[in-house]
């Protein structure tokens, strides 16, 4: 019993079950088809995380937001006075987050790339673009570049996913997409 | 040699106990038990407050609550729990003394005063950072301060195990063959532990230093990195245990023997080399950690040890089955099934936990480890989804399973209320496998894990998640009060028992055998159309085909959403 030391002083000199080995071979082949399945979307996938990050500071970070705000700036909405920013296809775009708000509101237009900078000025944030459902864990210090195409038109709510203090289910973001 | 007044012999299952580890084994399992009914009480709370219509809490004293359940759920139940799994597979299957008992009172002593120190922190308001408490964002000394010494007291339980392995070898207490396949898993589980307790350490002694200034910075990605290696590890630990837990059970009620031993402890050995290797899973979404150490980390090298855990899951029913048709029971493909022992909460226990944790918390775990998969999931309540089906439906039930046959021959007294026994694992199953599955599927329609209000009533901007997302989470609320009632039911039976159970003294047999005969290894004749076990062979190939179908699907999922590079 499996409780008791083996029966057979020589256990591993015991041959294995068919079942066994039938359900080990089924199972190795799952795991390698699993495992190829990652490199392959790489190649041929279209929804991959790149690679490309850099390290950065609150201050260098929000210098770079507000260049963009002062050049794309096209309105403002809510009481906040939200910038809403609409850079041109294949820019460079920056999101901060922060206690509590994604900032600026970005337009983009549907079916152009755009290289989105995402970072934090104070805790971890996380980015969770609804109703896609693409979610991303931002650090600061950090700084993710993704190049994205949205493929629908409609408005985006940036919700923040990752618990940051009393006012983290206030922190709201939008994007649009023309 | 300690004396033969150190041990007293159960009349019912021939267990040979010394006494220090008996007390020491009744202390940890009473603590890990206390830390459930605290932390089940809060997951309650949760419950109630996530579901909208409800939405019981306030949101500063919900933040705070949710750090309390997760840490004292996930760490400190669990660890005290297993803690007693260690000294059992140890000394008691081993029929040895324990080593160096004073130091394993030390260790107690010091995961008491660590989980208490961590718990008033919290319960004090200042440190509600969730269990991750990822920096910047800083608790108060204390929290950290009382994890560190929990941990360094489960080190200490650790080392107890494995000084009792080297006793019980040199004086040969368990004749001169190998150790049971149970203390394998045990053993296993215990190297997982030492390797997250070393991770705990590296990441929260300086964070501890950090939270009262003497160090200036701690790197929030190297931080997520190896508080990772911790707390999935933990969890890594739980799988070992509950697993060697499964064996031990399928012994206890059908006398089973695994089909071939190699083939189990070649699965544990794959948790040993690759199970850790699972703290990738959380940084899948990271900035600054690149493509290649994801996929080779996050399937622990390639689905090495997701191997392991479905031969696990072949091979722990298999013994059943082929028990039960070694009884008698050889009819068709599931008369060993149907004639099972599901009046019996040990036995119904362990098998609703076996579909659970495979069923539930493995496949939708693999899908969420997924390099890319893990975009449209992470952080949403897919994943607290995934690990109530594991920590809970998985580890907790085994546990709880267990416990209803190891009380009686621990304390030695009735348990109390037994007529309700062979319900308290359908309620506690039915509602964790609710609980997560509506979790996860609120999830895949965008809901945050660690959110107060997804309606953003206070918010300047909104965003309005569909009907269905609310349905999902007032389902789970329901799902949470029924897995309570089974819950609460457990806990009021165990410590009912032990407070007031009819005592059965030291000689009093009990009618029924407490551990059933081994039964003979020879399967020939057994099964149908040559194959011996075949009843477990068709449920783990619907296993397999759940499994590609559920993870293609969601390959189909993310292709729908935004490119992204």
């Amino acid at each position: 019993m499996a409780i008791t030391s083996p029966s057979e002083k020589l256990w591993w000199k015991e041959p294995i079950e068919r079942v066994e080995l039938l359900w080990v071979a089924l199972a190795l082949t799952w795991a390698i088809v699993m495992f190829l399945m990652m490199p392959y979307w790489h190649v041929y996938g279209k929804q991959n995380l790149s690679n490309e990050a850099y390290r950065t500071t609150p201050e260098a970070f929000g210098k770079k937001v507000e260049a963009m705000v002062a050049q794309y700036t096209v309105r403002k909405e809510t009481a906040r006075e939200y910038p809403v920013v609409a850079p041109p296809a294949g820019s460079d775009v920056y999101l901060l987050g922060r206690l509590w708000e994604w900032y600026p509101i970005l337009e983009f237009e549907k079916g152009k790339t755009y290289r989105l900078h995402i970072s934090s000025m104070d805790w971890q944030h996380g980015f969770s673009l609804q109703p896609e459902n693409i979610n991303l864990q931002i650090v600061p210090g950090y700084e993710t570049v993704i190049t994205i195409t949205p493929d629908k038109t409609g408005k985006f709510s940036v919700v923040c996913n990752e618990y940051c203090g009393i006012g983290h289910h206030n922190m709201v973001g939008k994007i649009y997409v023309k | 040699m300690a004396t033969t007044a150190e041990y007293r012999t159960c009349p019912d299952t021939g267990l040979v106990f010394h006494r220090p580890a008996e007390t020491l084994m009744k202390l940890n399992a009473v603590a890990g038990i206390v830390f459930l009914l605290v932390g089940g009480v809060l997951g309650l709370l949760m419950g109630l407050t996530r579901w909208p219509a409800v939405h019981l809490l306030k949101a500063d004293d919900f933040y705070m609550l949710l750090t309390a359940h997760g840490i004292d759920v996930l760490i400190f139940w669990i660890i005290f729990f297993e803690i007693a799994v260690l000294y059992f597979t140890s000394s008691v299957l081993l029929k040895c003394r324990l080593a160096t008992p004073r130091w394993a009172w030390l260790g107690f002593i010091l995961m008491v005063i660590g989980a208490v120190t961590t718990n008033v922190a919290i319960f004090q308001g200042k440190s509600s950072v969730m269990m991750t408490s990822y920096v910047p964002m800083a608790a108060e000394p204390a929290f950290y301060l009382g994890l560190i010494l929990f941990a360094v007291g489960a080190l200490i339980g650790c080392f107890v195990f494995l000084g009792t392995l080297v006793i019980a070898r040199a004086e040969r207490t368990y004749g001169d063959g190998s150790i049971p396949l149970v203390t394998f898993g045990a053993l296993t589980a215990c190297i997982i532990a030492i390797f997250t307790i070393a991770s705990g350490a590296i990441i929260l002694i300086p964070t501890f230093l950090w939270s009262i200034g003497y160090v200036s910075y701690i790197d929030p990605l190297m931080y997520r990195i190896i508080w990772w290696a911790m707390g999935h590890s933990s969890q890594q630990i739980n799988v070992a245990a509950h697993i060697a837990v499964w064996y031990a059970v399928a012994a206890i009620v059908f006398g089973a023997k695994p089909l071939s031993e190699k083939v189990s402890r070649m699965a544990f050995l794959l948790y040993i080399l690759f199970l850790q290797l699972a703290a990738a899973h959380h940084l899948l979404t990271d900035a600054g950690v690149s493509s290649e150490w994801k996929i080779f980390n996050t399937s622990y090298a390639m689905y090495l040890a997701v191997m392991a855990s479905m031969i696990h899951g072949l091979t722990v029913p298999g013994s059943m089955e082929a028990a039960q048709r070694s009884r008698g029971f050889n009819k068709g493909l599931f008369e060993w099934l149907r004639k099972a022992p599901w009046g019996n909460p040990t036995f119904a226990g362990v098998f609703l936990s076996i579909l659970i944790f495979g069923f539930l918390g493995g496949i939708s775990g693999v899908t969420m480890g997924v390099e890319q998969i893990n975009l449209i999931m992470h952080n949403t309540l897919y994943v607290p989804g995934h690990f109530h089906a594991t920590v809970v439906g998985g580890t907790t039930l085994a546990f709880m399973a267990l416990t209803y046959w190891l009380v009686p021959v621990l304390f030695r007294r009735d348990i109390i209320l037994n007529g309700l026994s062979k319900f308290q694992p359908y309620l506690f199953g039915l509602g964790t496998a609710g609980l997560s599955l509506f979790m996860m599927g609120a999830g895949t329609l965008g809901v945050p894990r660690r959110h107060w209000d997804i309606s953003f009533a206070d918010a300047l901007l909104k965003h309005a998640y569909p009907e269905t997302a609310y349905l999902m989470l007032a389902l789970a609320g329901l799902a949470a009060i029924l897995a309570t009632l089974g819950g609460g039911l457990f806990i009021l039976q165990i410590v009912g028992t032990v407070l007031f159970g009819r005592r059965k003294g030291e000689q009093e047999k009990s009618p029924a055998p407490i551990i059933a005969p081994q039964v003979s290894g020879n399967l020939r004749g057994l099964g149908v159309g040559g194959v011996a076990v075949p009843g477990t062979l068709v449920m783990a190939l619907v296993f397999l085909t759940t499994f590609i179908l559920y993870y293609f699907v969601n390959w189909k999922y993310l292709s729908e959403v935004w490119p992204l590079k």
